[in-house]
C-alpha cells in the first residue's frame, strides 16, 4: 500500500493567488489571539504618548477637537508601526529565518505572499487601532461629528491600500539593504511622525512642507478623516477631502504597481547575486 | 527506472563576488566549477562532500534560488534560469537545521500554510498532513506550537513539509543534520518508502554522512571545492578502491607517528592517522597486501604497540579519502560559501 495517494487537484492562477494570500495572512490573524503582549506594547504604551499630547493641548487651551485629532492620530500610528516594522522589514527577517527561500520556490506568487502579509497585518492592526480609539475617546471624552460615514470609510480604505502598498514596495528595498534597513527605519521614524501630523493638523506647516509630507499616505488619510469626523475638521484641514481622496488613490496605484515591479527586480537581482538565503558581507 | 533526466547540468559554475573590508576590494570565490551531472527520473541521488564543498550551492541553483555564472541546469527538462516558475511547480526542498515556519503556529497550521502556497485544497492538505504526521510519529504533536518542538521534532516537521506537496523532484539538503540516531533512522526509512511508492519521483540528497549515502542512494557524486570528483553507484565507486587492500590498525605509540615515513614504503597508496579514544587509528591503503609486513616492522621500530589489525571491505569513506586525500571530517573549505 502506498503511503500517500497523489494529490487530486492543485489550484493554479487566481485561486492559487488567493490561497497564498490567505496562507500568509493566517499567522498574523491568529497571532493577535496567541501573543497577548500586544495589549501592553501596542495599546497601553502608545496611549501614554497620546495622553501626553492631550494634556499639553488642554494645558494650552487648544480647541477641544485637537484632543480628538490626537486620539485618531494615535490610532493610525499603529498602522504606521505595523507597516514599518512588520511589513517593510519583514522580507529581510523571512530571509534570516529561512522562510523566504521556501516562499520563492513555491508556485504561489511572491506578490501574493506580500499581499498576505499586508492583509494579515491590516487585520491585526485594526484591532489595535480600534482599541486605542475607543479607550482614548472614553478616557478623554472625545465628541465626534461624522458628516459622511461612507466617505470616511472610503478614505480609510484607500489610505490603508496606499500605506500597505508602500509597505510592500519598501519590503523589497529593505531586502536588498539587509540589516541597514533596520537603521533606516529607525532613522525615519521621528521625521515621519512629525511630517505626517500624527498629533496635530498638518495645516500648521508651511504649504510645501505639508505637501512633501503628503507622500506618506497616512498624512492625507489622517487629514481627510479628521475633516470628516470632527466639527472643526474642515477649517483645520490641509486641502479638500475629494482632492485628498484623488491623491490617495493615485498613491495607492503607484505604490502597488511599484511594489510589483520592485519585487520582480529584487528577486532577479537577489537570484543573480545570491542574496536570497544568506547574509553576505 | 525510466531514462529521462530529472536533473541535468552542463558546465555549471557559480562564482561569488565578495566585498572586502574596503569597498574597492572584491574577492572572487568559486563555489561550483564545471559541474556536469545527469540524474535519471526515479533515482535517489546523493551528493557527498565536506562542508563548503558546493553541495548547497548546487541545490540553490537547481531550486531556482541562485543563478549560475556559467553553464546551465535543467530540472525535469526545464531550464532553471529561463523558466523558474515552471520548475517551482515540480519541486520542493528541505534543509537540515532549518527553522522555517512560524513559532506561534502549531505544527498542523505551519504545514497547512505551506500547502496553501502549492494550491493544495485545505481538506486534502489536512488529510495528507494527518497521514504524514502519523508516519513520522509526530501525530501527538500536531497541535503543539512549533516553537515548543525540540530540534529533532522540528526537523521531522520540515521533512513532512517537503513531502506534503508530492514533488516530482525533491531536494533534501543534509536532512538528518543534528538529529539523534533514532530520528535519523526514521527519516531514512521514510525516504526509502516514499521513493519506492512511485517510480516517477526523484530525490537529490546532499549529505556529509557517507554511511547515509551508502545506505540510501542509487548513485552518488563526490564533490569537493565545487568540483565533482566522481559519480557512480556506491558499488562501482567502491570497486575502484577494491583493487587495493585496506587495513585499519589500532596502535598505542609513545611518539607521534609520522605519515611520511609510512608513505615512503613501496605499495602504500595512502596512510591516515586519527585519534580514537586513547589510541590512534591508522588507515592504510596498499597496492600489494604483502606490504603490511613492512608497515608492521616500521611500527615496531617506532615502539608503537599494535592493539588490533583489521583488513576491511572498502566503504564510500575510502573512496572519498582516495579522491580527496583526506577524511571527510578533516576537510573544511573555510573560504567557501555557507554550505
Amino acid at each position: 500500500m502506498t503511503m500517500l495517494p497523489p494529490i487530486n487537484k492543485r489550484h493554479t492562477g487566481w485561486r492559487l493567488f488567493l490561497m497564498t494570500v490567505w496562507g500568509r495572512a493566517y499567522p498574523r490573524v491568529v497571532g493577535i489571539q496567541r501573543e497577548r503582549s500586544w495589549i501592553v506594547f501596542d495599546i497601553l504604551l502608545p496611549m501614554l504618548a497620546v495622553s501626553a499630547y492631550v494634556f499639553v493641548y488642554r494645558a494650552i487651551k487648544a480647541p477641544e477637537d485637537y484632543v480628538g485629532f490626537v486620539i485618531v492620530g494615535g490610532a493610525m500610528t499603529a498602522f504606521w508601526m505595523n507597516v514599518m516594522w512588520s511589513m517593510a522589514s519583514q522580507l529581510y527577517w523571512e530571509k534570516e529565518q529561512g522562510n523566504l527561500a521556501l516562499y520563492i520556490i513555491a508556485p504561489g506568487p511572491m506578490m501574493a505572499c506580500l499581499l498576505g502579509m499586508a492583509v494579515g497585518g491590516l487585520f491585526a492592526t485594526t484591532f489595535r487601532a480600534a482599541a486605542i480609539l475607543v479607550l482614548g475617546s472614553l478616557l478623554f471624552n472625545v465628541s465626534y461629528a461624522v458628516v459622511n460615514l461612507p466617505m470616511l470609510l472610503l478614505i480609510f480604505f484607500v489610505a490603508m491600500t496606499a500605506l500597505y502598498g508602500m509597505g510592500m514596495m519598501t519590503s523589497s528595498l529593505f531586502l536588498l539593504l539587509s540589516r541597514e534597513a533596520w537603521h533606516i527605519a529607525n532613522l525615519a521614524q521621528e521625521p515621519i511622525y512629525l511630517l505626517s501630523g500624527f498629533y496635530f493638523p498638518i495645516k500648521n506647516f508651511p504649504f510645501w512642507i505639508a505637501a512633501a509630507g503628503s507622500f506618506i499616505p497616512l498624512t492625507l488619510g489622517l487629514d481627510a478623516m479628521r475633516q470628516l469626523a470632527f466639527a472643526s475638521g474642515p477649517i483645520l484641514g490641509f486641502i479638500s477631502v475629494p482632492l485628498e481622496l484623488g491623491i490617495l488613490t493615485g498613491l495607492a496605484v503607484v505604490f502597488l504597481l511599484a511594489s510589483r515591479a520592485l519585487l520582480n527586480y529584487m528577486e532577479k537581482l537577489a537570484v543573480r547575486e545570491g542574496r536570497l538565503t544568506e547574509s553576505r558581507a | 527506472m525510466v531514462d529521462t533526466p530529472a536533473i541535468e547540468t552542463a558546465g555549471l559554475g557559480r562564482i561569488y563576488k565578495i566585498r572586502g573590508a574596503k569597498k574597492e576590494e572584491q574577492k572572487e570565490l568559486v563555489a561550483l566549477q564545471d559541474v556536469n551531472i545527469h540524474i535519471r527520473t526515479g533515482e535517489l541521488f546523493g551528493l557527498l562532500g565536506p562542508n563548503g564543498a558546493g553541495k548547497t550551492t548546487l541545490i540553490k541553483v537547481l531550486t531556482t534560488l541562485l543563478a549560475p555564472t556559467s553553464g546551465w541546469a535543467k530540472v525535469a527538462g526545464i531550464d532553471v534560469l529561463k523558466n523558474p516558475e515552471a520548475v517551482r511547480q515540480l519541486i520542493n526542498m528541505v534543509s537540515g537545521g532549518e527553522s522555517s515556519g512560524y513559532g506561534l503556529l502549531t505544527v498542523r497550521e505551519n504545514l497547512w500554510m505551506f500547502a496553501q502556497f502549492y494550491g493544495i485544497p485545505s481538506k486534502e492538505a489536512n488529510q495528507r498532513i494527518k497521514t504524514l504526521l502519523e508516519i513520522v510519529g509526530l501525530a501527538d504533536r500536531a497541535n503543539t506550537r512549533s516553537s515548543s518542538l525540540s530540534t529533532g521534532l522540528r526537523q521531522k516537521m520540515n521533512i513532512v513539509r517537503g513531502f506534503l506537496t508530492d514533488p516530482t523532484v525533491l531536494f533534501l539538503d543534509e536532512p538528518t543534520l543534528g538529529l539523534d540516531v533514532g530520528a535519523a533512522r526514521d527519516v531514512r526509512q521514510f525516504i526509502r518508502r516514499w521513493m519506492s511508492d512511485d517510480p516517477r519521483r526523484t530525490l537529490l540528497l546532499t549529505t556529509h554522512y557517507l554511511a547515509e549515502a551508502e545506505e540510501l542512494c542509487d548513485r552518488v557524486a563526490i564533490i569537493n571545492k565545487g568540483k565533482v570528483l566522481a559519480c557512480d553507484t556506491p558499488a562501482v565507486l567502491k570497486q575502484k578502491v577494491q583493487k587495493e587492500s585496506i587495513f585499519e590498525i589500532k596502535v598505542e605509540s609513545p611518539r607521534l607517528l609520522v605519515s611520511q615515513a609510512f608513505s615512503a614504503i613501496e605499495c602504500v597508496t595512502s596512510v591516515h592517522f586519527y585519534p580514537e579514544d586513547s589510541h590512534t587509528v591508522m588507515k592504510l591503503t596498499l597496492r600489494e597486501e604483502s606490504a603490511i609486513a613492512q608497515v608492521i616492522a616500521l611500527l615496531t621500530e617506532q615502539s608503537a604497540r599494535i592493539l588490533s589489525l583489521q583488513k576491511r571491505e572498502p566503504s564510500l569513506e575510502d573512496v572519498f579519502v582516495q579522491l580527496v586525500g583526506a577524511r571527510i571530517e578533516e576537510v573544511e573549505n573555510d573560504d567557501a560559501p555557507a554550505d
